[in-house]
């Protein structure tokens, strides 16, 4: 493995290379996640959420924003992963998706990081196919494989739920 | 200056900038008939509009030029540069109308004849007359017009040079410019150039003809100047900014309610009080009332009446109605056209009028109101109503359908065909109506901002159009429950009043069957749980006290059962998330004074969700799409049999499943493993009785249903047939008693409808059970099969069916739950679905079975009472397997096996 990882702070000796993409990461299990850190608009402790009745199972509930409402998605239940073992208290990233915002419920919000395009792989086609459905890609870090989310697949429930 | 003229100056030169916009577009695309039939639109609303206020030049001038566009959008004209010039030279002698009338009042002197007689020339095919420069009192930018035309004859044969097409482009936004006093962005897709260096050569131009026109700019902004425009972004976000102020408000008022003594009582208070003005005003900045659109329509209605020579009574109810300013604008026009609409054609002359034995004055009435979370504006004339023969001729004429479509339509179908493009049935063309771009931007234009229109019509009475049109910005008071511990908002609204029951209370309630029903002042009220219809579940113990919000939607009042009641709060509705729209419960969501998020439950939804299967909803339903979906089962009518057993009280069942009717000896009755059974045609019959205490007589005969599958039987005991009835099966009260469906009211009685799945389970169960076992060998290789019908009646028809051809059923009475099953881990051999479903129709059931990888590859049959070859070919294409038809029994069996086998049966 011959790429580095970026700590945000040194992200402006990056930002001349086109070949890097910042990412926000966040931790579900032990797995790692990336979201491209320009759809996040938010990160979220723990918040008081609404739960919605009849609502698809993966629909953690709505809570309020800054006097705008927001549709909580558990990221768990939607990458078909266990239930959480004990309730502590989950972070949310907060995205935005045709003007309406979502907040995608992980265990932990980790660092923004700024990888190398070199580092960054296509599916592999042995991903189980729901997990290829909401993945964008792998980037190889060093120890650890980070899964970037495609967001807008990850909120599109007319493909997979009722519309 | 009279409001409605200033209004339309301002309204015009708005449309007047984007028509100048749109014919550029349209002479680079002359093919779009979406452009093309835009401008129409726009020439023909200033028509409409200056005829009704007496500007007789203006209108001769728009009403050539839509001449000349109507034949452009019946192609009977090519859309060439020349013909283009022409409209643009109308429009500017429409501007320069407009600007002479700002300024004083009155039209100016002039008939424009040659600019007419051009346009008719036009209009009638004859080739243009070669000169460009216009008459004297023509408008027209002579120099600029054959600019144009140089450009755009440069652009027709191929000729793009990047530089004169950037010319045309100014040059369309340099006209733009000058007959408007502001820009609309959201119209014009050019980036605006600064026009300033290029307006003075142009406006140069103007004023060698016309003289007058540099006086127009000044004049016009001090128009704008008297009210500004703001994006309604800024408003929305304005709003958004007092919710969040209100909040920390409210939050330090109950920091400080402890205290008495705080030193910040006395300026929280003043903030408070500002607080809440504030909020109001922002509030009161999106929200108008909707006699402010209503404003125009007495004089044009009295313009009208002279003009057609009817005596017409224009009433105008609820103007005091609020609602957003947005769709204010947008229902505008729409109402205009359609209160002209009733007052032209619906309502007939003083003289057909007396024959008809109707007072000669003929009445429109404009009505609008709130319910249940939107606006309803009712358009009502109580004149001739809609000719039913003229609109089939019509539609036969344009080849929207034929003949023999037409004849299996009703007469109400028939009604929403003048609402598609094009469509007028009026004999002749007036300056008032009639050119067939009413009823369809009526439409477009409601539907644009998600409401319906419905039409009502009967003939020599009367035309009604009711329009509903969505809350969904507006600010209403609700009222604030719980159940379960979660927050629900009820809009006000539709609440009619509040209950309050305890068990030792008069107020009870009570149980029919497990429907829970309420006495109210001698009314018998359905309830509806809260609890159990959002599955909320949690504690379900008998509280002490329950409260019943009693609600009414249309005409249907039920209850609804929830934990506790709050206050009422004014709320703001906002939409919820797009990926929670289909679930019909919610209007919306809101934000309550203490920051959390709450649902608000549309009564509409609950209504139709809570008697579900029940057709005699459809009474309730409000629009007329579900209500036709509904009527289709409605119109199915069953024959039952009709029966006594066990008690006094009225039975059925469908007569499909009863295979014979007999007469047992009951001598003959034998007993096996210790039921009875008795020998029938060579096999052995098990008898099973409605109420398993209920003794067998000693002797005599007793009549016996038989119910039959291949070579098995069962046989009812009943003891008395009654009759077989043809009647609709509406099943009134749901029940979970295990061989009850409900109870239907059949022939004018309420008659139990028995579940003959469950008897004929319970005698293969105890009978055949053994047999199970050796025909299908182990339970495993049973084939699972899903069954979705919304229909409870025929959920129960066909699972019996399936049970005992070996089947292992599962019924669901929606396509979401049949999802919910898939997400569960569920898995089926196949899936037969019912086509015609609230929420999720069969076919889109389809599309997100075959969407998803889990289901894939299940072979799915599609069930449906109207199978069309249109149909069978969109069932094919969203991925069903097979189609039959609801009431082949035999079909649908072979249909099974078939399918089942060529899918080679894998488990």
């Amino acid at each position: 493995m011959n790429q580095s990882l970026v700590p945000a702070g040194n992200r402006h000796v990056q930002e001349a290379s086109a070949a890097t993409q910042d990412y926000v990461t966040m931790y579900i299990e032990d797995q790692l996640f990336g979201i491209p850190v320009l759809t996040v608009q938010d990160v979220l402790g723990a918040q008081k959420i609404t739960r919605i009745p009849l609502a698809p199972p993966e629909v953690a509930g709505s809570l309020n924003l800054r006097g705008r409402i927001v549709t909580s998605i558990d990221v768990r239940k939607r990458l078909r992963l266990k239930e959480r073992a004990g309730a502590a208290a989950s972070m949310s990233v907060v995205v935005e998706l045709g003007g309406e915002l979502y907040s995608l419920m992980v265990d932990s919000v980790g660092e923004v990081l700024s990888l190398p395009a070199a580092a960054f792989e296509r599916n592999p086609p042995t991903l189980d196919p729901l997990w290829r459905e909401f993945s964008a890609g792998i980037y190889r870090l060093q120890g650890t494989l980070l899964v970037v989310l495609d967001v807008t697949r990850l909120l599109d429930f007319t493909r997979t739920e009722a519309a | 200056m009279d409001d409605l003229l200033s209004e339309f100056l301002t309204e015009t030169s708005e449309s007047l900038s984007v028509l100048d916009i749109e014919l550029v577009k349209l002479e680079q695309n002359p093919n779009d008939p979406g452009i093309l039939q835009n401008i129409f639109r726009l020439v023909h609303t200033i028509k409409g509009t200056c005829g009704f206020l007496g500007l007789p030049r203006l209108e001769t001038v728009a009403h050539a030029a839509e001449n000349v566009l109507g034949k452009f959008r019946d192609r009977e004209l090519e859309v060439t540069p020349e013909a283009v010039t022409r409209i643009l030279q109308s429009i500017d002698c429409i501007k320069l109308i407009l600007s002479h009338l700002e300024q004083h009042e009155v039209e100016p002197e002039g008939d424009d004849a040659e600019l007419k007689s051009a346009l008719n020339d036009l209009a009638d095919g004859k080739t243009p007359a070669t000169t460009q420069a216009a008459s004297a009192e023509e408008p027209a930018f002579p120099v600029a017009a054959e600019l144009l035309a140089e450009v755009e004859a440069a652009l027709a044969v191929g000729k793009r040079a990047a530089t004169e097409a950037d010319l045309a482009a100014e040059m369309a936004l340099e006209r733009a410019r000058q007959g408007d006093d502001e820009d609309e962005p959201a119209e014009t897709s050019r980036t605006p150039v600064p026009v300033a260096n290029a307006l003075p050569a142009a406006a140069g131009g103007t004023t060698a003809v016309s003289g007058s026109p540099p006086a127009a700019e000044p004049k016009e902004s001090a128009l704008a100047a008297q009210t500004i425009r703001v994006n309604v972004e800024l408003l929305e976000n304005l709003m958004t900014l007092v919710s969040e102020l209100v909040l920390t408000r409210n939050q330090l008022l109950q920091m400080v309610r402890g205290k008495d003594d705080s030193e910040f009582a006395t300026p929280l208070q003043r903030l408070s009080h500002i607080t809440t003005d504030l909020q109001e005003g922002v509030m009161k900045t999106r929200m108008q009332p909707i006699g402010n659109a209503w404003a125009k329509l007495p004089r044009i209605v009295r313009d009208l009446s002279v003009e057609m020579n009817k005596k017409i009574d224009l009433q105008m109810v609820g103007a005091e109605t609020e609602l957003d300013r947005q769709v204010l604008e947008l229902i505008k026009d729409p109402l205009t056209h359609m209160v002209r609409n009733s007052a032209d054609h619906g309502l007939e002359g003083p003289e057909e009028r007396r024959r008809a034995g109707k007072p000669e004055t003929g009445k429109v009435v404009l009505n609008a109101y709130h319910e249940g979370g939107h606006i309803i504006i009712e358009i009502t004339d109580d004149g001739r109503g809609l000719p039913v023969g003229k609109i089939k001729a019509k539609a036969i004429a344009n080849g929207l359908a034929t003949e023999a479509e037409l004849d299996q339509l009703t007469d109400q179908q028939i009604y929403q065909f003048i609402f598609k493009a094009g469509f007028s049935t009026a004999e002749k063309i007036t300056s008032i109506s009639g050119r067939g771009v009413g009823m369809d931007v009526v439409r477009s234009n409601i539907e644009k901002i998600g409401g319906t229109i419905e039409l009502k019509s009967s003939p020599g009475k009367g035309s009604t159009f009711i329009i509903k049109i969505p809350l969904t910005l507006a600010i209403v008071s609700a009222l604030i429950v719980e159940c379960a511990n979660e927050r629900f908002a009820v809009p006000q609204i539709s609440v009619l009043e509040l209950v309050r029951t305890t068990a030792s209370s008069e107020h009870a309630i009570e149980m029919i069957n497990n429907a829970p029903v309420l006495r109210l002042r001698d009314r018998l009220l359905p309830l509806v749980g809260l609890r159990q219809l959002l599955h909320l579940g949690g504690e379900n113990d008998e509280r002490d006290e329950t409260f019943i919000v009693v609600t009414q939607v249309g005409t249907y009042t039920f209850g609804m059962i929830v934990d506790r009641v709050f206050d009422t709060e004014e709320i703001v509705v906002k939409p919820v998330a797009p990926i929670l729209r289909h679930i019909t419960m919610f209007s919306g969501n809101t934000i309550l004074g203490d920051g959390s998020v709450i649902m608000i439950l549309d009564p509409n939804g609950i209504a139709s969700l809570a008697t579900a299967g029940d057709t005699a909803s459809a009474a309730a339903s409000q629009s007329t799409e579900t209500a036709a979906v509904r009527d289709v089962h409605a119109d199915e009518k069953n024959s039952m049999l009709v029966f006594r057993a066990g008690s006094d009280d009225l039975k059925a069942v469908p007569l499909a499943l009863v295979a014979r009717l007999e007469e047992v000896d009951l001598a003959s009755i034998e007993h096996s493993h210790g039921s009875p059974v008795v020998q029938y045609r060579g096999h052995l019959m098990p008898l099973v009785f409605i109420d398993s205490s209920y003794g067998l007589k000693a002797e005599g005969r007793q009549p016996v249903l038989v119910f039959a599958d291949r070579h098995r039987t069962m046989g009812l005991v009943v003891d008395e047939i009654v009759d077989i009835v043809e009647d609709r099966l509406k099943v009134e009260l749901a029940v979970n008693q295990p061989g009850l469906i409900g109870t239907a009211v059949i022939a004018g009685k309420a008659t139990d409808i028995l579940d003959a799945g469950y008897y004929l389970s319970q005698a293969y169960g105890d009978w055949f059970g053994s047999m199970d076992e050796t025909s299908f060998g182990d339970a495993e290789a049973q084939r699972r099969v899903l069954l979705v019908d919304d229909s409870p009646f025929f959920r129960n028809l066909l699972s019996p069916v399936l049970a005992v051809a070996g089947y292992d059923v599962t019924a669901v009475d929606s396509a979401d739950k049949a999802l919910a099953l898939r997400d569960a881990g569920s898995r089926f051999d196949l899936i037969i679905s019912d086509i015609e479903m609230p929420g999720l129709s069969g076919f889109e059931f389809a599309e997100a079975v075959r969407a998803d990888t889990r289901w894939q590859a299940t072979p799915l049959v599609a069930l449906s009472s109207h199978a069309t070859d249109h149909d069978l070919a969109r069932g094919r294409e969203v991925g069903f397997n097979d189609y039959v038809a609801k009431f082949d029994r035999d079909a649908l069996l072979q249909t099974l096996a078939q399918t089942l086998a060529a899918s080679g049966g894998a488990a």
